[in-house]
């Protein structure tokens, strides 16, 4: 790659001492990306775009929020009636959350489709795990900010998980809660932590592109770029695809930040905390709903282990199995369009997982398939017919069936079709047609 | 393959219709026709005055209203002389003074509402153990939102035969175990309207409720202002974008 010449003296002036401009060029504008890149490979910059509209909409709130289990409902309260454009911000922020989780989701089910997480991008996917992982420890702990009743409610809950935590766990919650319960010193750490983990995970993030860079981005066919003619530049190509794919999301975006603000949020949570009043279902944001079904749906004890302490570590277990995917998919294959079995079993992973979400959202004990006519037990008030606790039960099962069985099974089994030799002639050698891949 | 992704959403859709369709423990809900509503929609300053009316002369006798200052009327169209006017008749304790006394002064617009009782303790004591809500966010901070209020306001009636009610408990078929221990806090001719409106049940609860979906997103009107011209620049923008995309693109077809 030949050091790029720039006219503008003072821009040589600098990066003769600091190669700034120099990697920019490199990283931006001679970093080959593959020509066939479909829009799925539009919600990773996305993602990144929204974490800094987090940070910056976040820091300006931090300006007016006040962390104190007595003032922290009005501060909020304050932000939205008083701060100028007060509502503006805190709307962006709190559908931001969602839209964040959404963006990653849909990239994350494309590196599973696409195959994205194998060979020589293991790292890459592993540190998008550890990006999750800490998304969601910052999102719960700023829906908890608010000190609504769900907040108040679910930090109890959620927080309350680590007491299954053998012989030590009741210590580590009251460690965790800085007291004997959620209170204000709960959250002052919570709000210390929210500020702080988001750094975080742009430190992470940077590491993701380090590892993205290293080897360029997969691609829907999932074959290796084999040389100029299978790569365009990423500038202007697609920073071009991107802001259009941005343009479209902020409209989606704007839409909820403008006209239904409280469409991801629990109306549970304009109500200030009050510890003496349960609400009768507490849920976290949708966006952690599958993992709460898999907590729940541990009812029974297994030898010496608690159920409660199972649904924690299956709970746990459902996104650190992750990690091991790059190992558990053994199929030389990457791209989900020459694995005829794997393409429809990664849609019934994904329903599977909605199933999941759906199942978190209701309450275990209520029917499915609402039946006014079933009678109640009445000893136990129990109704009978099929639970939402069972098809919550039958899809973590399958959660974990699909990541320790069905992928391992499938890399042994599937007769992939034959892969294209490269992506400038993507039509398999030998059959003797060329044609471009339209990109 | 198109064909069949469809089928599988309408599939996941059916498992999470009877999610959205599953009835709280109160009645159903029927949709009232309310000026707020929709991308437009606007709030009817008459009748949120004519709710705010309503609520300083019923409902303020048990509920606060603590996340309101009385300048914040001016977002229901109310001039300064009015706004002033409705301070200087409530007294406001405020202090140490010089002498380290609390004293008593007419309210100014600056302060926030005054609240019925001192602290919860008093307005539990006052009211038969039960608390009565703040109502700054009642209708964001119910599922239902207005409809779930004019439907609890006008919602009280006798109870079923075979209906157990406890002590000081009144029937109100949309509340949650339809027991709820304020009385019906609405009755006709409970206000008498400055503007001539008939003050019917149906018409205080409707005003109330205006009021209070105004007090819970005072922002709304001017959110949803900007939010049009928001989203249609945004739709230029993003044509904008899919162009210059096209046209950058276009050498390598």
């Amino acid at each position: 790659m030949s050091a790029p010449v720039f006219k503008n003296p003072i821009v040589r002036w600098v990066d003769y001492r600091l190669p700034i401009f120099s990697f920019m060029h490199h990283e931006m504008h001679e970093y080959p990306a593959p020509r066939n890149l479909n829009y799925w490979w539009n919600f990773g910059s996305l993602s990144g775009i929204v974490l800094m509209a987090m940070i910056v909409t976040g820091i300006v709130l931090a300006m007016h929020y006040t962390p104190h289990a007595d003032m922290a409902f009005a501060s909020v309260e304050r932000i939205m009636r008083d701060v100028n454009y007060g509502w503006l911000i805190r709307y962006i922020h709190m559908n931001g959350g969602s839209m964040f989780f959404l963006l990653v989701y849909i990239h994350i089910f494309r590196g599973l489709y696409y195959g994205s997480y194998k060979a020589p991008r293991e790292l890459l996917w592993i540190l998008g795990v550890v990006i999750l992982l800490l998304m969601m420890a910052t999102a719960f702990m700023g829906y908890v900010l608010p000190w609504g009743q769900m907040s108040f409610w679910g930090a109890t809950v959620i927080t309350n998980l680590f007491s299954a935590i053998p012989w030590v766990g009741e210590s580590v919650v009251a460690w965790l809660w800085g007291g004997f319960a959620v209170d204000n010193p709960t959250l002052n750490r919570f709000y210390s932590l929210h500020y702080l983990l988001p750094f975080a995970i742009l430190g992470v993030v940077f590491l993701h592109m380090w590892a993205l860079h290293r080897f360029g981005s997969n691609n829907p066919l999932g074959i290796d770029t084999k040389g100029p003619q299978d790569t365009i530049p990423f500038h202007p190509y697609y920073t071009y695809k991107d802001l259009y794919g941005l343009g479209v999301f902020l409209i989606v975006f704007a839409i909820f930040v403008f006209f239904a603000p409280n469409f991801f949020g629990e109306p549970d949570n304009y109500i200030q905390a009050d510890p003496l009043v349960t609400p009768t279902h507490i849920v976290p944001e949708w966006y952690l709903l599958p993992y709460y079904a898999i907590l729940r749906a541990i009812t029974f004890d297994i030898w010496f282990l608690e159920a409660k302490l199972i649904g924690v570590i299956a709970m746990f277990a459902s996104i650190l199995l992750l990690m091991f995917l790059p190992w558990l998919d053994r199929s030389p294959v990457r791209s989900a369009k020459f694995r005829p079995i794997y393409k429809w079993v990664f849609w019934v992973f994904v329903i599977d997982c909605v199933i999941l979400g759906v199942v978190g959202a209701n309450a275990p004990g209520d029917l499915v398939f609402p039946n006014p006519e079933a009678v109640p037990d009445p000893e136990t008030g129990d109704l009978p017919g099929f639970k939402y606790l069972l098809l919550g039960q039958i899809a973590t099962a399958y959660y974990f069936l699909h990541l320790l069985a069905v992928i391992p099974l499938l890399g042994l089994l599937e007769r992939p079709l034959p892969v294209p030799h490269s992506i400038s002639r993507p039509v398999a050698a030998g059959a003797g047609v060329r044609r471009m891949e339209k990109a | 393959m198109r064909r069949i992704s469809i089928a599988v959403f309408a599939a996941c859709l059916g498992v999470f219709a009877p999610a959205g369709a599953e009835a709280e423990e109160g009645a159903e809900l029927t949709h009232q026709s309310w000026s707020f509503a929709g991308m437009f929609g606007t709030y009817d300053r008459a009748a949120a005055q004519r709710g705010l009316q309503v609520y300083t002369e019923v409902c303020a006798a048990c509920h606060s209203l603590s996340l309101l200052s009385y300048r914040h009327l001016s977002g229901i169209g109310l001039d300064e002389d009015a706004i002033e006017a409705i301070a200087a008749a409530v007294t406001v304790t405020d202090g140490p003074n010089d002498e380290g006394d609390m004293f008593d002064r007419p309210g100014r617009p600056a302060d926030r509402f005054v609240a019925p009782f001192a602290n919860d303790k008093a307005a539990r004591a006052a009211n038969n153990g039960a608390f009565p809500p703040d109502l700054s966010l009642i209708v964001k901070a119910r599922p239902g939102g207005a409809d779930y209020v004019y439907a609890l306001l006008t919602g009280y009636e006798e109870p079923p035969a075979g209906f157990e009610l406890q002590d000081g408990m009144n029937y109100n078929a949309y509340f949650t175990g339809h027991q709820i221990a304020m009385p019906a806090p609405l009755s006709d001719d409970a206000v008498t309207y400055a503007d001539g409106t008939p003050a019917t049940v149906a018409q205080m609860a409707h005003d109330l409720t205006t009021f209070f979906a105004w007090s819970a997103e005072p922002e709304a009107e001017a959110r949803k202002r900007m939010g049009v011209k928001v989203v249609l620049f945004l739709i230029v923008l993003t044509f904008l974008f899919y162009a210059v995309k096209r046209k950058v693109w276009r050498g390598l077809h």
